[in-house]
């Protein structure tokens, strides 16, 4: 009988035990849903939310006081936000960005907006990059950028009198490391969201476009003239772009090969990321390098000054003619539709700004 | 017995979790591969951005970008009863993404007098705008086209008269005249691909095969040099695509 009752005792105490719930206190910082605008509901896909660094509240505060914060830089004076400014776009009115110590970059900064909507996810111009998680590692070491070693910004971070703090709260009892610095700044940049332009209220219904912005969209859509939407996207995807990779005839040799160095595969030799229309009032100078300081001149580039090379795309249209020779007309039109793409909202909103 | 109450309560717990295969036994899963090859030669992306395929007309060129979209694949039983999967799937051969196509409905067993497929969307469910995917791949075509979406996007550049590389871009959409506020659409341009008779055993594999070269052949023998782009808009291109893609695709094998 008592063989008997250590036996049954057995099998049920195996059963409580797979069963039960381990009851262990764990913090948890706020889950915080991303804000997906009605045209992106409707239109695309959903945003990109890595399982392992979901939105909080406490991760997102955090990263937005990394961005704005020069800690992160070799000598204390850059932060994220000197060459992502709010003002424009979270991009660069310089060419090209300074760093620390006055060296000079070779590429323009690119804006940062609906980040999350990267379905692909490869960053920078040439996607070198996975994940903004791992974007945003490069910056902080690059020499010609912040300058410094994660171990000194770590270091740093951990001796500061409030961010000890403030990472327990975003990712409870645990050390500070290069992941969590980029996991919240990550969160911080997926929540900076740009869908308030007046497209976007055209779109919905709720503003008219001037006759010229709409001869301008009516251009962008035209295979025999712009031809923008084939790789800019069209109304039916807000993004504005295909975050693809192409050359766009700038050049016809390359000082900078852009995906082609990535891959190693010379026939992505000088394509860079198509970069999104939105925004391309706060946005200048334009093109990877910045090379265009006017919306007039990127305009005139695919009108008349394509020149071809090898790996050209050949979405580029009448390319021995120099390109689609658009009219006066045309351009100016196709200048105010690409501008009714600017959302002043996105660069004035208190919660993306430094306050 | 003694034994036999925890031994009992083991074959409950197990047979209680097996799933439960008897209810679809005569309903299987259906698949497609897409295969490409140039009168013969297999075609891959890694063949892609190089002047190597020689058209119908005599001109070199390369592909450098491939992509199309399939839908409603239909079959057709020895009643005469239709059954249409409701799905579609866009093959992007540059990328070497969606060349296999798995939908999610189950399909009979059976002997099928016919099995098709329609090369773009059927005119019906061609709706400007309607399919997130789609839109985030950026395969609309523009309104005053009469919106909707791309049936393939075929890009690679040839060498013109002049021996320059020229690019081409043999994109397939809807027919239509008059851009605008009311475009009118001179025929239908989505192709209805028939594979032929089939028997459905077991989770057949269906290898469909695309000759490139055909688009470029029969019956019209394409003159890169008189339409390489802008040719969404050109009605007379459109249906020479529709024509010439009615022999380019065929049903290699079937493996189940």
């Amino acid at each position: 009988m008592k063989k008997r009752l250590t036996y049954y005792s057995l099998i049920f105490a195996c059963i409580f035990w797979t069963c039960s719930n381990e009851v262990v206190e764990r913090y948890t910082p706020t889950p915080v849903a991303l804000e997906i605008p009605a045209l992106f509901e409707d239109r695309i896909l959903n945003p990109i939310l890595p399982v392992d660094n979901p939105q909080t509240a406490e991760g997102i505060a955090l990263g937005k006081k990394l961005f704005f914060d020069p800690i992160l830089s070799g000598d204390n004076t850059q932060a994220c936000a000197d060459c992502h400014a709010p003002q424009n776009a979270f991009s660069d009115a310089d060419r090209f960005s300074e760093g620390i110590d006055g060296s000079i970059g070779r590429r323009n900064s690119m804006p940062l907006f609906n980040l999350a909507w990267n379905y692909e996810e490869k960053f920078f111009w040439d996607g070198r990059v996975f994940s903004l998680e791992h974007q945003a590692f490069q910056p902080v070491t690059d020499p010609t950028e912040m300058k410094n070693t994660w171990a000194n910004v770590i270091l740093k971070l951990q001796q500061h009198p409030q961010y000890p703090g403030l990472f327990q709260q975003a990712f409870g009892n645990v050390t500070i490391d290069s992941t969590l610095v980029t996991k919240a700044i990550a969160q911080f940049e997926r929540t900076l969201i740009s869908s308030n332009s007046k497209f976007d209220e055209f779109l919905l219904g709720r503003s008219d476009l001037s006759p010229a912005e709409q001869r301008g969209f009516n251009v962008f859509m035209d295979e025999n003239k712009g031809d923008c939407f084939h790789c800019h996207g069209s109304d039916n995807n807000p993004l504005w772009t295909d975050n693809q990779f192409h050359n766009n005839g700038l050049d016809a040799t390359f000082t900078d090969l852009g995906l082609g160095k990535f891959t190693g595969d010379p026939s992505d030799n000088g394509k860079f990321k198509t970069p999104s229309l939105r925004n391309l009032a706060f946005t200048a100078p334009y093109m990877h390098d910045g090379r265009f300081a006017t919306l007039e001149e990127v305009i005139h580039h695919y009108s008349e000054g394509l020149k071809p090379s090898p790996t050209i795309d050949p979405l580029m249209k009448k390319v021995a003619q120099g390109g689609v020779r658009l009219t006066e007309q045309d351009k100016s039109d196709l200048k105010a539709f690409l501008l009714s793409l600017s959302d002043y909202d996105f660069i004035n909103n208190p919660d993306f700004n430094d306050q | 017995m003694t034994r036999a109450v925890p031994i009992l309560l083991l074959f409950v717990v197990l047979f209680s979790c097996q799933k439960d295969n008897d209810d679809n036994a005569s309903n299987v899963s259906i698949s497609f591969n897409f295969m490409h090859h140039w009168d013969g030669t297999a075609v891959t992306n890694q063949d892609f951005n190089r002047i190597k395929f020689i058209n119908e007309n005599g001109e070199q060129l390369s592909i450098e970008r491939l992509r199309y979209l399939i839908s409603d694949v239909t079959l057709k039983n020895q009643n005469g009863e239709v059954l249409v999967i409701d799905d579609y799937n866009l093959v992007d051969v540059t990328n070497s993404e969606n060349l296999t196509f798995s939908p999610e409905a189950l399909i009979p067993t059976g002997v099928y007098s016919n099995i098709s497929f329609t090369f773009g969307f059927k005119n019906e469910k061609n709706s400007d705008g309607a399919y997130p995917d789609l839109n985030s791949a950026s395969w609309n075509v523009p309104q005053m086209l009469g919106g909707g979406y791309h049936y393939m996007q075929f890009d690679g550049k040839f060498l013109n008269s002049t021996n320059t590389e020229q690019g081409f871009n043999y994109h397939a959409i809807r027919a239509v005249d008059d851009p605008g506020d009311n475009p009118v659409f001179p025929q239908d341009t989505f192709i209805i691909v028939n594979l032929g008779p089939v028997t459905i055993t077991d989770t057949p594999v269906f290898n469909i095969e695309m000759n490139i070269a055909e688009w470029f052949k029969n019956p019209n023998t394409w003159d890169l040099n008189m339409y390489n782009q802008m040719l969404m808009p050109n009605s007379t291109a459109q249906i020479m695509m529709f024509e010439n893609g009615q022999h380019a695709f065929n049903l290699k094998t079937i493996e189940q």
